[in-house]
């Protein structure tokens, strides 16, 4: 039950968005809906290849054609020491390149012009002279010694590993293995996939020679950062942090692609410092997808042991992390694999091992999430998988042997055998309730029905644990940068509110949220307080919004922050009501003295004090600023139940019913926290039958438009059903955790497991996402069931 | 390029234009007449959120030319609101919480104002089929389906 009335609209309240007047009357202010005078566009020459040296760059005819301004190359770019720049895993990626491009269409020069048409007109007319290299797609041919060296731009490079990274305790694990009665090993690949948001990225750059100062509209999760970014790479030609302006305007869907910086910025930033006008550049959809950060492509051998009876006592876990040409992930610093070592998953393990290599090839660089946390979805697809194939090897139902190996309520805080502290779960009770709501008795009794019949349905059981919220600042930074985030409130006189956040919504609702978590600790109605983020120059520095950290993290900030501001209120009302402290009471709203609640200050009779009526001695105003890092992370989990059926002709599978059961600790805004796992379920869905991104031996990208890169319709999308149970965070001040990604770190294993159950009888093993009709359809036709 | 006159009626109100013949529709409705509501989601026809509404047919802006809606009625997301009253769908959308970014949104807007204009009691396949050529990547398309039936509903009550 709230503890805030409806007109108060504070915690478990479903209020109506803030921002969808603006949005469902075409009035959101998206970066390509952004004019200014005097305003030139940018577009882009990209590279044909996947790896070749430039001989030449021809732009006469570019140049000749009218209403062309100028075009940047490389050269350009390198006599201000800017045609490399550094990535957030301190590896280094070109903005444009001089010698050599690395992926097929990486940026090789960038075209000014009076409009967008033009700018394509130009970027046509641009002539590049290419000597193609040897192309390396495969990250396994890339470790051999007789492969290619791609990075010869780092001197006495002489292979194409970047790190090897292990975690967990070898011997202990090692030991576990000898000792375990039942083995499964698995290969599972993780194919390399695109965000797609449907907005692509782009910006306005607008350098003011006047001021010299730099203001950047762009699409970016992260506007502080960048801002700091962007000091740090251009302070050498007079671009500094207190001149450059970032801010985010709507963002058409964000989900890990629009936080890394992408050379158009950088492109588009000098392009307008070169010419003193503004300067747009807007990614078409082709460009977006081929080449943007991509996510996962991890080849993981994974290993799991267990006894007979189904408890399960080892995971082994080696990895090959296809990078691209660049190391340019988005993860903390500490952390080159990310949070890959929560693969224990919710599964009381004794022992784990965990190595991951990194990888150079002719591929474009990323490592970001795709909605998701550092790599997590990556952990719970393996333990998921292998926890499933243990099940059906040992001939134990899949739910009986994840109840029997669940980390137990009482066991928490927990300590997993790879040194994470789990905050809170009972993950019993979730998969409990998702299997009364499906009904999975009847299921298994419809199952073998039909099987009898030689009809192929599966159920698969996800139950997975998230680690968000990055993250305590003892471990986590990106560039050095702590991982905390901030929250500044302002009371107004007349009791109104300005509050203002180092995160960016990108469709996430935080001007509704926000106002919820302000409004449940001051008792001020979520419509009197106004909710700004995204502009450097006004909002407090944060690390921005990914990775489900802006309810964990900055939801936490606002909460001290507002805490802070009651406290101030309460010494106002006890000055106005000429009462001690000690002997005032708080309900949402007003502060009234025990046992005489008609002896009240309501917090907006405070707030006009604060400017009118204050106590001597006390600082006018009513506002707090507070920069949260957190204790620990949080730790989101949930169960899923998947049924699907397979049609034997074709190989289609078709996901009939699909049960989500989340838990997301305390929550905001039902209706919210609802929409966000419907769109984790699809961005889930995805992945498990739809969306890869390969590459040819030429290093061609064969998915690259929405031709073939394939986001599920409405069609594909079942009618997800969803459900919850709450068990807060015990260290987060509001009990939350943080919900927008675990449907897409939950979903995919579900979608395989019921795959690969309703296959198991055929000798099916494990199939390897997207999961589509043509590998299905393979598999049965081995198993003799297709022709 | 020699440029095409064309003369076009968007949200009820008269256009006259010169266009570049290759000027591609969408472009002309967001940056010439400056209704930057209809958005850009792709190059290929796939995403939808280009989509507007001509001669009362859901359409793909960004398949279109300008030259080619001369003499043509046109209704963008930003001609749904009448007289201060939001279009059923537009009520819907936010009733039943059918958008999270927003940017899709204009798209599902004109192509549900088409398609329930001729059929105001939809099946849920029906209108999952309808909005096959809208992609969304926020909302899972559940609630989208609900502001759909939300507004069939005010509609079959001739709540326009």
């Amino acid at each position: 039950m709230p503890k805030t009335s409806a007109e108060i609209g504070g915690m478990g309240h479903s209020v109506k968005r803030k921002e969808d007047p603006r949005f469902i009357r075409g009035k959101g202010n998206y970066v390509d809906d952004i004019v200014l005078p005097d305003m030139i566009y940018m577009d882009i020459v990209r590279s044909p290849f996947a790896h070749a040296t430039i001989k030449n760059i021809d732009t006469a005819k570019a140049l000749a054609t009218p209403g062309v301004l100028a075009v940047i190359t490389g050269k350009d770019l390198a006599a201000y020491n800017l045609h490399w720049m550094p990535t957030l895993m301190s590896d280094t990626q070109m903005v444009l390149p001089v010698e050599k491009v690395m992926y097929q269409a990486q940026e090789v020069a960038a075209v000014l012009a009076t409009d967008r048409y033009t700018a394509a007109d130009g970027v046509d007319a641009v002539e590049v002279d290419y000597d193609p290299l040897p192309v390396v797609v495969d990250p396994f041919k890339a470790l051999l010694p007789d492969a290619p060296i791609l990075r010869t731009d780092k001197e006495g490079k002489k292979d194409n590993h970047i790190w090897h990274w292990e975690w967990g305790d070898k011997s202990a694990t090692d030991q576990a293995f000898d000792e375990a009665d039942v083995k499964v090993t698995q290969d599972i690949y993780i194919p390399r996939i695109h965000v797609a948001s449907i907005e692509t990225c782009g910006c306005v750059a607008s350098f003011d020679k006047i001021n010299g100062k730099l203001t950047v509209w762009m699409t970016t999760q992260a506007p502080h950062a960048i801002r700091t970014v962007f000091a740090l790479v251009a302070g050498h030609v007079g671009l500094q942090e207190h001149k450059i302006q970032i801010i985010s305007p709507d963002i058409g869907g964000g989900f890990g692609g629009k936080v890394p910086v992408y050379p158009g910025y950088v492109i588009a930033v000098a392009a307008s410092v070169l010419t003193g006008k503004p300067v747009k550049w807007i990614e078409d959809r082709m460009e977006n997808l081929q080449a943007d950060s991509f996510a996962r492509d991890y080849h993981i051998a994974a290993e799991l042991a267990g006894k007979k009876d189904g408890t399960l006592t080892a995971l082994r876990i080696k990895t090959v992390a296809d990078h691209g040409y660049t190391d340019a992930a988005a993860n903390p610093s500490k952390f080159p694999a990310g949070l890959f070592h929560i693969c224990t998953g919710s599964y009381d393990l004794k022992a784990a091992h965990v190595e991951v290599d990194g990888v150079y090839t002719n591929k474009p660089p990323g490592g970001i999430a795709y909605r998701c946390s550092f790599r997590v979805t990556e952990a719970v697809h393996t333990i998921e998988r292998m926890a499933d194939l243990m099940a059906h090897e040992i001939g134990m139902d899949p739910a009986d042997l994840r109840m029997k190996n669940f980390i137990a309520p009482d066991r928490f805080p927990y300590k997993s055998a790879l040194g994470w502290e789990y905050d809170s779960g009972n993950y019993a009770g979730a998969l409990k309730l998702a299997i009364d709501r499906i009904g999975y008795t009847d299921l298994r009794k419809e199952q073998a029905e039909r099987r009898a019949r030689g009809e192929l349905m599966g159920i698969g059981i996800s139950s997975f644990t998230e680690i968000v919220g990055a993250g305590p600042s003892k471990h986590f930074d990106i560039l050095g940068l702590k991982m905390f985030d901030s929250a500044e409130i302002r009371i107004h006189p007349t009791g109104k509110v300005i509050a203002r956040f180092g995160t960016k919504s990108q469709g996430q609702g935080h001007e509704t949220t926000y106002a919820q978590i302000i409004a449940e600790e001051l008792g001020i109605p979520a419509a009197d307080i106004a909710v700004e983020e995204g502009d450097t120059d006004t909002a407090p520095y944060g690390l921005g919004t990914y990775a489900s950290r802006s309810t964990p993290v900055a939801g936490a900030a606002r909460a001290v922050a507002a805490r802070k501001i009651r406290e101030k209120a309460k010494k106002i009302a006890a000055y106005l009501l000429e009462a001690h402290e000690d002997d005032l009471d708080w309900e949402p709203g007003k502060f009234f003295v025990k046992g005489s609640p008609d002896r009240a200050k309501t917090i907006q009779e405070i707030a006009l004090a604060a400017y009118t009526n204050h106590p001597q001695g006390m600082e006018a105003g009513l506002e707090a600023v507070s920069y949260y890092d957190p204790p620990n992370l949080t730790y989101p989990f949930g169960s899923y139940i998947c049924v699907v059926d397979i049609d034997k002709g074709t190989g289609e599978v078709k996901v009939r019913r699909f049960m989500a059961v989340d838990d997301c600790g305390n929550i905001i805004n039902p209706m919210i926290v609802e929409g966000q796992i419907h769109g984790g379920l699809t961005m889930g869905l995805a992945p498990a039958l739809y969306e890869e991104i390969q590459y040819d031996e030429s290093g061609n990208c064969l998915q690259g438009s929405f031709m073939n890169y394939l986001l599920p319709t409405a069609v594909e999308t079942p009618a997800w059903e969803t459900d919850k149970t709450c068990t807060p965070s015990p260290h987060h001040p509001l009990g939350a955790k943080g919900v927008g990604e675990s449907a897409t770190v939950g979903a995919p294993a579900a979608i395989v497991n019921a795959v690969v159950d309703a296959l198991w009888h055929l000798g099916v093993r494990h199939i390897d996402i997207p999961i589509t009709p043509p590998k299905v359809w393979k598999a049965l036709r081995d198993a003799g069931v297709s022709e | 390029m020699a440029k095409i006159e064309i003369n076009v009626r968007v949200n009820g109100v008269e256009h006259r234009a010169e266009v570049e013949p290759r000027l591609l529709l969408v472009h002309f409705l967001r940056e010439s007449l400056r209704l930057t509501g209809t958005h850009i989601g792709c190059d290929t026809s796939h995403c939808g959120a280009c989509t507007v509404v001509i001669d009362g047919r859901a359409v793909k802006s960004c398949t279109m030319f300008a030259a080619q809606v001369d003499g043509r009625e046109i209704l963008t997301v930003e001609g749904l609101e009448r007289d201060g009253k939001l279009h059923p769908l537009q009520e819907g959308f936010f009733q039943e919480h059918g958008l999270q970014c927003g940017y899709c949104t204009p798209g599902m807007l004109m192509t549900g104002y088409a398609f329930l204009n001729g059929n105001t009691a939809p099946t849920e396949d029906e209108i999952r089929h309808a909005i096959s050529g809208n992609l969304c990547r926020c909302t899972g398309y559940v609630n989208i389906v609900k502001a759909y039936q939300y507004a069939a509903a005010r509609l079959r009550e001739g709540g326009v």
